[in-house]
């Protein structure tokens, strides 16, 4: 007898619950992968998710703060909102350091966290948290759901906030009995008006041909490249922008790769550790050009001593960036493409650089980035380009915050945008290994590298089950020092070198733990041994991590120390 | 300096804590704070007077203002014509033989006594801060109980002035 299986998907009969429309609305979007840990206040959604199985994909991490940096390194790959959602409570709260990382990177998130029900919010019920006020002053804007009729609006109006604009994490906060609750009618279709968002992309004309004429003007004019050029997706434009005009192009932290490394007018990443020649350029330039940046203090240094000489014109999608720090002269509210074509139009003259570009190349011979081989171990430095070599420069690179990352942005050259993913704003510990999985979903064919360090890596390698159960081929090199590598490099340089609590004595196995996850894993100590094992590491199709042990007393130069001008830095040559 | 900045704002839940949220992050002090309905449904007016340092925090801080979704417009209505009232509470201890000599004080402020008891009395008071303020110092040798204040609320005038003009209408130094 042939027994009929039960149907899983819901029949039109049965009724549909707000977690259901949730669901379809998201499906909808576009959206194809949740980043997600379920639990009771979320359980109506995980009741969507298992029916809607085939249309939605779910991945389920190991920790909350995983599943965030995850979908972070999918908003930086796409550009696209990475969906998140979390339970209430402890779910939500965990998810706290990835919105704020969001938040500070500009990074388009669209954040579900379950609430409990309506009837109990404020009596301090079971996992019950004030996730509204928590993540107020984190997200680019927040919504508590309160009837399921509003749910279309809201999760219309979310992706269009967090992905317009300055993209940023937006957060809804939904009541159980809300994801539980039946639908009494499908809601109609919604537009959004939002009259209190309004974001201005397209630059004043009159600002355009202010920067023209100030350009043409110009004996030492800059570009300072940031990352709203990778959200404007105007990389190209940047280029040939900075070719027209002979113009130097100096990039923050996050803006690697918006010119090609090798480009002559790149002088690669300015701030704290950045090339003697990018900090000189922007010391001395009297024309500064900023396209999508902060002005962040690790980039600016001491302000009264951060391009003195200069005018500043600023393009920024947000206005409030603009003279937050720099006081500035030719202000231009644009996104980064649309100020940059239109730029590009202007007939104004460029300007005779030929002397400055000299300076600058002089600059860049006599300082440029150095390390030192030391024979009794491998210099990290070394190591980055290594893996530069092996994987022709064009890997997806992910990194924590500290040493690692510095020698990173130092010494992988990136030739093309979007393929830097790093903690810039917020410096997380633990951000490198699960955004390496969550930019792995993003691009499947593009060979990604996790660089961490070996205390970021113990925060979140929970997630290394998630590597091994979706198959996805990540390559962890842990650039293990066995410290806290810029806690100590500070310690020793500026706090009389007392070395307090930043040495990690004990350490696991990275080997075996890695084995323990079911992936390969292997420890490097010498130069010999990674040359050979490096190319087989790459070809191999599928994850592993590397253990590389890294000399200790290595440190991050140049250096701007804290509260010194960008033209006092240590460490430019060789001591 | 002072200045007065009127907020005009989606009535949603929420809305006060990320203004006031907001001005606390970013280290703004703020002086005063009132709320309330406009004629439009849906929409609020909140009237903030705020204590900043110089111009640029000034922009700072009508800028990241602005950038709250449920904020509509944000104006810096300071060196602008306009009328700006706070309401003050006052109670003061006063027996019967000091109450006529009381009523002397308040009646040039147009202030007027809402409640008596056997040894105190409340007076309303409305009006420009500092006329607040001068009535408060003249009342203090009789003791004051209590003081409850609104904070001021404002909105431009129904004429503007010609821009050289504007200085001499600020309503606050």
């Amino acid at each position: 007898m042939k027994v009929e299986a039960k149907p899983d998907v819901q029949t039109s009969t049965a009724p549909k619950t707000g977690a259901d429309l949730l669901i379809d609305l998201l499906i909808n979007e576009g959206v194809e992968t949740l980043f997600g840990y379920p639990g009771g206040a979320v359980l109506p959604i995980y009741d969507a998710i298992y029916r809607a199985r085939g249309s939605i994909k779910h991945v389920l991490f190991r920790h909350e703060q995983g599943s965030i940096h995850a979908a972070e390194g999918y908003a930086r790959i796409t550009g696209k909102p990475g969906v998140v959602i979390a339970t209430s409570g402890p779910g939500a709260t965990n998810l706290v350091t990835g919105i704020t990382d969001a938040m500070m990177d500009s990074l388009p998130l669209v954040i579900f966290t379950g609430q409990v029900a309506r009837g109990v919010i404020g009596t301090d019920a079971f996992q019950e948290a004030d996730v509204m006020a928590i993540t107020t002053p984190i997200t680019k804007h927040n919504y508590q759901v309160q009837n399921i009729s509003d749910l279309p609006r809201i999760v219309k109006e979310a992706f269009h906030i967090a992905s317009t604009g300055r993209p940023g994490p937006v957060l809804i906060d939904i009541p159980k009995d809300i994801s539980a609750g039946e639908l009494s009618q499908i809601p109609e279709e919604v537009t959004i008006h939002l009259p209190g968002y309004q974001p201005t992309t397209k630059p004043n004309p009159l600002q355009i041909k202010k920067l023209a004429d100030a350009i043409s003007k110009a004996m030492k004019p800059v570009i300072l490249a940031g990352a709203g050029i990778l959200h404007g997706k105007a990389s190209k434009e940047l280029t040939a922008f900075a070719e027209k005009h002979k113009i130097p192009v100096v990039t923050t932290l996050l803006g690697l790769g918006t010119i090609p490394a090798t480009n002559p007018l790149s002088l690669g990443m300015g701030g704290m550790h950045g090339t003697y020649s990018a900090n000189m350029a922007m010391y001395e330039a009297d024309l500064l050009i900023n396209i999508g940046a902060r002005f962040d203090d690790r980039l600016t240094g001491n302000l009264k001593h951060f391009a003195p000489n200069a005018k500043v014109a600023h393009i920024d999608v947000d206005p409030a960036e603009i003279g937050k720090n720099v006081p500035t002269q030719i202000p231009i509210v644009s996104d980064s493409k649309e100020a940059l074509v239109e730029l590009m139009n202007q007939t104004a003259e460029s300007p005779d650089t030929v002397g400055w570009l000299e300076t600058l190349n002089k600059y860049k011979a006599e300082f440029p980035l150095w390390y030192k081989h030391n024979p009794n171990g491998m210099s990290p430095q070394w190591l980055i380009e290594a893996i530069h070599k092996v994987t022709n420069g064009d890997a997806v690179v992910t990194t924590d915050v500290g040493q690692h990352q510095m020698w990173a942005a130092q010494y992988y050259n990136f030739e093309k945008p979007h393929r830097w993913v790093t903690s810039g704003g917020l410096g997380t510990m633990g951000f490198g290994f699960p955004a390496a999985i969550g930019a792995q979903m993003a691009s499947p064919g593009s060979t990604v590298v996790a660089i961490v360090g070996d205390a970021g890596f113990q925060m979140t390698l929970q997630e290394l089950s998630v590597i091994y159960e979706q198959n996805l081929p990540v390559k962890i090199i842990i650039v293990n020092n066995g410290a806290l590598g810029m806690v100590r490099q500070w310690q020793e340089l500026l706090h009389g070198n007392r070395i307090s609590e930043s040495i990690l004595n004990t350490q696991p196995d990275f080997v075996k733990l890695a084995e323990a996850y079911h992936i390969r894993g292997l420890k490097i100590e010498s130069q010999e041994e990674l040359i050979t094992k490096l190319p087989e590491v790459f070809a191999y199709d599928g994850p592993v991590l590397m253990d590389c042990r890294v000399l200790q007393q290595e440190k991050v130069f140049p250096m701007i120390a804290p509260g010194k001008g960008i033209h006092e830095m240590i460490g430019v040559k060789p001591s | 300096m002072k200045r007065i900045i009127s907020l005009t704002v989606q009535d949603r839940s929420g809305v006060l804590n990320r203004v006031t949220g907001l001005l606390q992050r970013r280290q703004f002090n703020i002086s005063s704070i009132s709320v309330g309905p406009t004629e439009t449904e849906g929409i609020s007016k909140m009237t903030l007077v705020v204590e900043v340092e110089d111009e640029q925090r000034l922009e700072q801080v009508t800028k990241q203002l602005n950038k709250q979704i449920d904020v509509l417009k944000v104006s810096d209505i300071t060196d602008k014509a306009i009328v700006a009232r706070e309401l003050a509470l006052i109670k003061v201890a006063g027996s019967s033989q000091l109450r006529s000599e009381i009523n002397g004080i308040i009646d040039p402020f147009r202030a007027l006594v809402i409640d008596v008891s056997k040894d105190s009395l409340t007076i309303q008071i409305t009006g420009r801060p500092d006329k607040i303020d001068a009535l408060i110092d003249l009342l203090r040798p009789y003791g004051i109980k209590e003081i409850a204040r609104t904070g001021l609320t404002a909105f431009l005038r129904g004429h503007q002035p010609q821009v050289n003009e504007l200085t001499t209408y600020s309503q606050i130094k």
